[in-house]
């Protein structure tokens, strides 16, 4: 099939902090390159869910009038608690005896995606194309094996694949440089990582699932720029992972649960042990008068360093998330990806300018500051394979003595999804029943999260045997599909007493964890219609 | 031929709207706004009209805040020729959209007027009709087949007993119901265009029509809770409840 062809200097996949900052990058080292943001989303924005207590570091280099350009980042952080939770009670950890990298006092409290919706303004400004609705389906390559560019997805296509009335090909986007910036597990950049073998040497990559709610709560319970994490209960002490609770402004709440997916129970739920994480009485306390306003959930990296796959390819770049340049001990990635999304637009002006080879990305990159913390980073989330306390006690010496500089580096022995144990060897976990006032079901949670595919699309959550869940996943693991999935795509229905795999994939709000964590990798997320998924607000 | 249609800068139909805590609106800072839907099938049709060779123009209008312009754009890209932006800030009523929609009118003389049969976010479902007292033309709402003649249109309207086939003289208004097309994708080469497409803003205050409120607004609130349902057992005891206890029987 022939498509229609656009020509550009940079075609960049992804309009999150990485994508849009080497956009900006770009067009302030040289107006005239020609710059287009491809973004699935219904806007900029709407797929983007974080925390998020933001550094500034990457964008005081990137804009560094970002104060009076009116940047959607007020609240500074004023106040901060650590407190390893029991089931009834707590215990508050004293906040100077935390390693440096998670010390917030000159943080703010910001939703990341109002920041990408400035970002985006500032790029278009400089004359940035953003094109907000069109996925990146597929990567073009060239003769010689070096990356073409991206074909954006096909519209108005049926259940089947025919042609709908309205069918709009996607077209093909040429550019010198593509760099793909999709954020964690991105489709393209897992493609592009097997291909050219990016990640041989480097330890499997380690993901974890991240939820969050927004709440509106008591004026009485609420301190402006108040920050508070916490490790513990519910999770049992060999699942890692840990809350954050960031009070941000109009007397709203970013509540939120991390859990690793290396976890080995698949009885475990992640989206009920984020609900049964808000019953503690520190929590429910607080959300006392409350009302929940968003809901929303996203896979995120855990892998750091060691993990890291090579960034540069012939024709291409892998930066953000979509490589995996979170700091997980600082449970902070905004700041880093950005960063990686600058150099990567000083690389490629070089590369245009000078015919330089894009392998400099690596050189520069480990010359900058994000590669020093990574490095500084790495053994934090491997020592928590020991468990909890032993793992706090390493990152203590870790990071607290040796600031990350012990001469040696721990591996991920494991991708995530391998770590399942066999449902029967290990224990059903019995979740209490929402109360629909602080706890809720996955329906209406995926209710507020405005989600929305088009009816009678292609079913963009691929089974590679369709009928392994049945065969193999149920009997098995008691095919967790069901709880790993924060919106309820995965159903096992009973249908005269047989059972039947059901993939209710209008639900799906593009968190990518089935891709990650099914046991045998047989799910594989690609993208849907443009414009389908959540449409978050300010997450 | 020339037509013009209207549409109408909205609240996604996929977002859960909320009710703002002070009761004075709901709340739309960082929401996503889209056309308003049927508002789309009203430009779909009037682009259909065009490519069969009926119409020669398509100008497509908003009235609203500055980013209005989006949906202007989104028509651009879809085959409208020209727009137009009539700015104005804060709510502005059916009535002051019909006045300045009549003033567009005498100054671009369509032969049609094409917009949704009402906003997602009012309901009122009143300006296509006050257009047409306005300028005393005739009027055909809730259009879901409309077929072009010489010098008329034939209208297929959904009305509640089912539907209803009308003819009206040109020049008409007419008011689009989602069953009318499938509106089609904007693709990218066309949103690129679109940008350059000629884009005239107006100020309402320019245009001389009184945008103020005549309605006022006393509370904005969320509707109430839906009871939880519940099962019965057999018909007998679901017509005994719909008798005795919800009295709808």
């Amino acid at each position: 099939m022939t498509r229609e062809v656009m020509e550009y200097d940079v075609v960049i996949v992804g309009g999150g902090p990485s994508g849009l900052a080497t956009a900006i990058k770009l067009k302030q080292l040289n107006a005239d390159v020609n710059v287009c943001v491809l973004e699935k989303g219904a806007e900029i924005g709407s797929h983007i869910l974080s925390g998020n207590v933001f550094e500034t570091r990457a964008l005081d280099e990137l804009i560094p009038n970002w104060k009076d350009l009116n940047a959607p980042i007020k609240t500074k952080v004023v106040k901060e608690k650590f407190l390893f939770l029991g089931k009834k009670n707590s215990f508050s950890w004293p906040t100077w005896l935390l390693p440096k990298v998670q010390q917030n006092h000159k943080n703010y409290i910001i939703s990341l995606a109002n920041l990408c919706r400035w970002l985006a303004e500032q790029a278009e400004v400089l004359g940035v194309e953003i094109f907000p609705g069109f996925p990146a389906s597929e990567v073009l390559y060239n003769e010689d094996g070096s990356v073409k560019g991206v074909i954006t997805q096909d519209m108005g296509l049926d259940k089947e694949g025919n042609k709908k009335e309205g069918y709009e090909p996607g077209m093909e986007l040429h550019a010198k440089v593509t760099v793909f910036a999709e954020g964690c597990r991105g489709h393209l950049g897992k493609q592009l990582i097997k291909k050219f073998d990016l990640d041989s040497g480097k330890d499997p990559q380690q993901y974890g699932i991240g939820f969050k709610e927004i709440w509106k709560i008591d004026e009485k319970n609420h301190q402006e720029g108040l920050v508070m994490h916490t490790a513990g209960w519910p999770l049992d002490k060999n699942t890692y992972g840990g809350s954050f609770v960031y009070h941000a402004e109009n007397k709203e709440v970013y509540l939120g649960y991390v859990i690793g997916l290396d976890y080995k129970n698949p009885h475990l739920s992640p989206f009920d042990e984020f609900q049964r994480f808000k019953t503690h009485p520190v929590i429910s306390k607080m959300l006392e008068g409350g009302k929940r306003i968003s809901y929303g959930a996203r896979a995120l990296i855990e892998g750091g360093f060691q993990s890291l796959p090579k960034m540069f390819m012939p024709g291409a770049l892998l930066i953000g998330c979509d490589a995996g340049t979170l700091n997980m001990p600082k449970i902070k990635g905004s700041h880093t990806a950005m960063k990686s999304g600058i150099v990567a637009a000083e690389t490629i002006i070089e590369h245009l300018n000078e015919s330089k080879d894009l392998s400099i990305y690596e050189e520069k990159f480990k010359k900058s500051w994000v590669y020093k913390e990574l490095f500084e980073a790495r053994n934090v989330k491997p020592s928590f394979s020991w468990g909890l306390i032993l793992g706090i006690i390493f990152t203590g010496i870790d990071q607290i003595i040796f600031r990350g500089k012990l001469p040696f580096t721990l591996k991920h022995k494991h991708a995530d999804h391998e770590t399942l144990k066999p449902a029967n060897e290990m224990p059903v976990i019995d979740y209490p029943k929402p109360d629909n006032i602080i706890t809720f079901d996955k329906t209406s949670s995926v209710y507020l999260t405005g989600t929305n595919h088009t009816d009678n699309q292609p079913v963009h959550l691929k089974l590679k045997d369709k009928d392994l869940p049945i065969r193999y996943t149920l009997d098995r693991f008691d095919e967790p599909a069901q709880r790993y999935c924060p919106a309820g795509v995965y159903e096992v229905q009973i249908e005269n007493e047989v059972p039947k795999f059901v993939i209710n994939s209008q639900n799906c709000i593009h968190c990518k964890t089935c891709d990650i964590k099914e046991p045998s990798q047989n799910i594989t997320w690609v993208t849907p219609e443009g414009s389908g998924g959540p449409r978050y607000g300010n997450m | 031929m020339k037509i013009l249609v209207a549409v109408k800068r909205v609240i996604d139909y996929n977002v859960q709207v909320r009710v703002k805590e002070d009761g004075t609106g709901v709340v739309t800072d960082n929401v996503k706004m889209s056309t308003n839907p049927p508002d789309d099938n009203a430009v779909e049709e009037a682009v259909k009209i065009k490519e069969s060779g009926k119409a020669k123009e398509i100008v497509a209008i908003t009235i609203g805040e500055e980013k209005a312009q989006e949906t202007v754009r989104k028509a651009l890209a879809v085959g409208a020729d020209r727009g137009i932006h009539v700015k104005v800030d804060g709510v502005v009523e059916p009535l002051a959209v019909s006045k300045i929609l009549q003033k567009i009118v005498d100054k671009e003389k369509p032969d049609l007027v094409f917009m949704g049969k009402q906003a997602i976010d009012d309901d009122c479902n009143q300006t296509g009709q006050m257009l047409a007292a306005l300028l005393n033309w005739p009027q055909a709402t809730f259009a879901s087949k409309i077929n072009v003649k010489e010098s008329s249109l034939e209208v297929t309207r959904e009305v509640d007993e089912g539907l209803e086939t009308i003819e009206v003289n040109i020049p008409a208004i007419v008011t689009c119901d989602l069953r009318l097309n499938e509106p089609r994708y904007a693709s990218l080469p066309n949103i690129m265009k679109a940008k350059k497409k000629p884009l005239e803003q107006i100020n309402a205050s320019d245009l001389g029509v009184d945008t103020k409120a005549r309605i006022e607004q006393i509370k904005v609130e969320e509707p109430p809770k839906r009871k939880a349902g519940i099962k019965v057992a057999n018909v007998s005891e679901l017509v005994q409840k719909l008798k005795n206890e919800a009295k709808v029987i």
